[in-house]
C-alpha cells in the first residue's frame, strides 16, 4: 500500500508465523500510558506505544476561538493532530498537512460522540495531540492519549476511547501494525471503540479485504481495544488512587 | 455562520420517518437515488465526467502533465486528488482555504482510487527517477444536496475511464493514447437515523444523523476503503451490514460509471 514502485519489500511474516518484531498475529506492541504529565494543561497524557511517542493535552471547557464556531446548546470539540518535523525519517514540513487535517476532523468527531457536550454550552473543549516520534498507528496512539487526557481534565464522557489499527500482512489479519507492516502490508484499518456500547466511533480503512477478512479484522480490533482499555484505566488509577494513610510523596 | 441550523423539528421529523421506514423524499431506507455519469463534459480536460446522484452534481476533470517521480518511488507515476467545495454549490460552503470537509472528501475519494489500484502507477512512468506522468484529478462540486463522497468518486472514475495521455501537447507522440483503468472502485455512503441506517443520505439526513459511514468496494469483491465520519457510532455488526449493502449498490454504480 502506498509503495507502488518502491525499491524493496521486506519479509513481514516468518515461516513460524511471527512478525518482524517477533510478535504473534494478535499481539499488541508494548504500551505505556502516563496520565497527567503536563502542568499547564487542564488534562494531559503521554503514550509510548512501540516506537511511537505521543503527547496529548486538553484545555477547557473554555471560551470558543474563533467565536463564530460557538454553539448555544453544547460545547464544541476541537482537535489538532500534529506531527513534529522530526517525528519521521525524512523531515516533515511543520504544520498541518491534509492528512493531519483529516485525522484531526475524524478524531474530533469520535470524541464528540462520547463527550456530554450539552453540559457545557457556548464553550470549546480543545484537544491537542502532538506526535513526537512516529512508527505507524499514531492516530490511534493520539486517541488513546487524548482520551486519558480528557478524563484527567475531568470532562464527562460516556467512556474512554481505546483505539488500535488492524491490518493485513502476507495474507493474514494482524493487530497493531508497526511501520514496515503499514508501509508494505495489504490493508490498514484503524478504529476506536466505546467499550461500554461495543460501538465504533472512529473507523477508517485502506487496502484490500474481502468480507470474511473484514469481519475478522473488526473482531480482532475490538479485542485489541479491550486490552488497551485496561492499560488506560490503570494509568488513571495510578494517578488518582487514594494512597494509604502515612503515605509520603506525590501531590498533596 | 457556516452550517445553517437544521430546525430541531426537522430532525425529529426525519428520525420519526426513519422509524417507520420512510424518508423525506419518499425513498425507502435502502433506496439509492438515480445515478448518472456523463463523460467528456469538459473539452479542455484530458478526461472529465459530470456525475449526478439525484440532484447532487459533481464535475471532475483529469489533467495529465509530465513531471518528476517522488524520490522514494522512482518507478511510479504520481496521482493527486483534490476536491473544491465551491460556495456556488451550497449555502453551507464559504470561500477561503479548504475546509476540513473538503479535505475529507478528496482524501476519501483518493484513498479508494489508490487502494483499488485503479491506475497502474508504474505505467505512468516515462523514465525511472526522472520523468513521469502526473495525474491531477480535480473534483468540482456544483450542487450539494447530499452524499458528496459517492458522487465525487463516480465523477472521478468516469473522468479517469475516459482520459487520454496528451502526448501531442507534450511533444512525446503523434497521437494521444488512452489511460488504462484496471479497477472500478465505487463508494457507498450511509447515515444512521436512530436504529435505522439509510443509504445515499440527503443533506438534512446527514445533519440529523448520528454518524456517517462510507464503504468503497471493487469489482472483485474487496472492500478497499472505509471512512466513518460525523458524530455517532456503529457496531461491528452495523459495519458488516453496510458492507453487504455497499456491495449490492456498488454493482449498479460501477456499471453507470463505466458506461456499460
Amino acid at each position: 500500500m502506498g509503495n507502488v514502485g518502491a525499491k524493496e519489500v521486506p519479509t513481514l511474516l516468518t515461516p513460524e508465523g511471527l512478525r518482524i518484531d517477533g510478535r504473534r498475529l494478535d499481539e499488541l506492541r508494548a504500551l505505556k500510558v502516563t496520565a497527567g504529565p503536563l502542568h499547564e494543561a487542564d488534562g494531559s497524557a503521554f503514550v509510548e506505544w512501540g516506537a511511537n511517542k505521543v503527547m496529548a493535552a486538553v484545555y477547557g471547557p473554555r471560551e470558543v476561538h474563533p467565536r463564530h464556531l460557538q454553539e448555544n446548546n453544547k460545547a464544541i470539540v476541537q482537535c489538532r493532530y500534529n506531527m513534529a518535523a522530526f517525528s519521521v525519517d525524512e523531515r516533515k514540513r511543520p504544520g498541518l498537512d491534509r492528512r493531519s487535517q483529516e485525522i484531526s476532523k475524524v478524531i474530533a468527531e469520535a470524541f464528540e460522540s462520547v463527550i456530554f457536550a450539552e453540559e457545557y454550552p457556548r464553550t470549546s473543549i480543545d484537544v491537542y495531540i502532538e506526535v513526537l516520534q512516529a512508527n505507524a498507528g499514531t492516530r490511534c496512539a493520539g486517541i488513546v492519549a487524548a482520551s486519558v487526557a480528557l478524563a484527567d481534565a475531568g470532562i464527562p464522557m460516556v467512556d474512554l476511547l481505546p483505539a488500535v489499527a488492524v491490518g493485513k500482512i502476507a495474507g493474514r489479519i494482524v493487530l497493531d501494525l508497526k511501520k514496515e507492516e503499514d508501509n508494505f502490508g495489504e490493508a490498514d484499518l484503524p478504529m476506536a471503540l466505546v467499550p461500554q456500547s461495543g460501538r465504533l466511533v472512529l473507523l477508517q480503512m485502506e487496502g484490500h479485504l474481502n468480507r470474511a477478512e473484514l469481519s475478522e479484522a473488526l473482531d480482532l480490533g475490538v479485542k485489541g481495544c479491550r486490552q488497551i482499555y485496561d492499560v488506560m484505566k490503570q494509568a488513571l488509577r495510578d494517578r488518582y488512587a487514594v494512597r494509604p494513610e502515612g503515605h509520603t510523596g506525590g501531590a498533596a | 455562520m457556516s452550517d445553517e441550523v437544521t430546525a430541531e423539528i426537522l430532525t425529529t421529523h426525519i428520525l420519526d420517518l426513519a422509524k417507520n421506514g420512510k424518508r423525506l423524499d419518499g425513498r425507502g431506507l435502502d433506496d439509492y437515488r438515480e445515478v448518472t455519469v456523463e463523460p467528456g463534459w469538459v473539452a479542455s480536460a484530458d478526461g472529465s465526467a459530470l456525475a449526478t446522484i439525484g440532484s447532487t452534481k459533481v464535475l471532475c476533470g483529469v489533467k495529465l502533465e509530465l513531471g518528476k517521480p517522488f524520490p522514494d518511488t522512482p518507478n511510479a507515476g504520481v496521482l493527486t486528488t483534490n476536491a473544491e467545495l465551491v460556495p456556488l454549490s451550497s449555502p453551507m460552503f464559504e470561500p477561503g482555504p479548504p475546509h476540513p470537509r473538503a479535505i475529507e472528501v478528496s482524501r476519501v475519494v483518493d484513498r479508494a482510487i489508490r487502494a483499488a489500484e485503479t491506475i497502474d502507477l508504474t505505467k505512468l512512468c516515462v523514465t525511472p527517477g526522472e520523468k513521469t506522468w502526473v495525474c491531477y484529478t480535480d473534483i468540482h462540486v456544483l450542487d450539494h444536496t447530499g452524499n458528496l463522497i459517492d458522487t465525487a468518486l463516480l465523477a472521478a472514475l468516469g473522468a479517469l475511464t475516459h482520459a487520454t495521455f496528451p502526448n501531442q501537447r507534450f511533444g512525446v507522440g503523434t497521437t494521444d493514447t488512452p489511460l488504462e483503468v484496471n479497477h472500478y472502485p465505487v463508494e457507498c455512503t450511509f447515515v444512521r437515523l436512530g436504529d435505522a441506517i439509510v443509504v445515499d443520505p440527503l443533506v438534512d439526513e446527514e445533519k440529523a444523523g448520528q454518524g456517517r459511514i462510507t464503504v468503497a468496494t471493487d469489482e472483485a469483491g474487496n472492500v478497499v476503503a472505509m471512512q466513518k465520519g460525523l458524530i455517532g457510532a456503529f457496531s461491528p455488526d452495523d459495519v458488516r451490514d453496510v458492507v453487504e449493502r455497499a456491495f449490492q449498490h456498488g454493482e449498479r454504480l460501477r456499471a453507470v460509471a463505466r458506461g456499460v
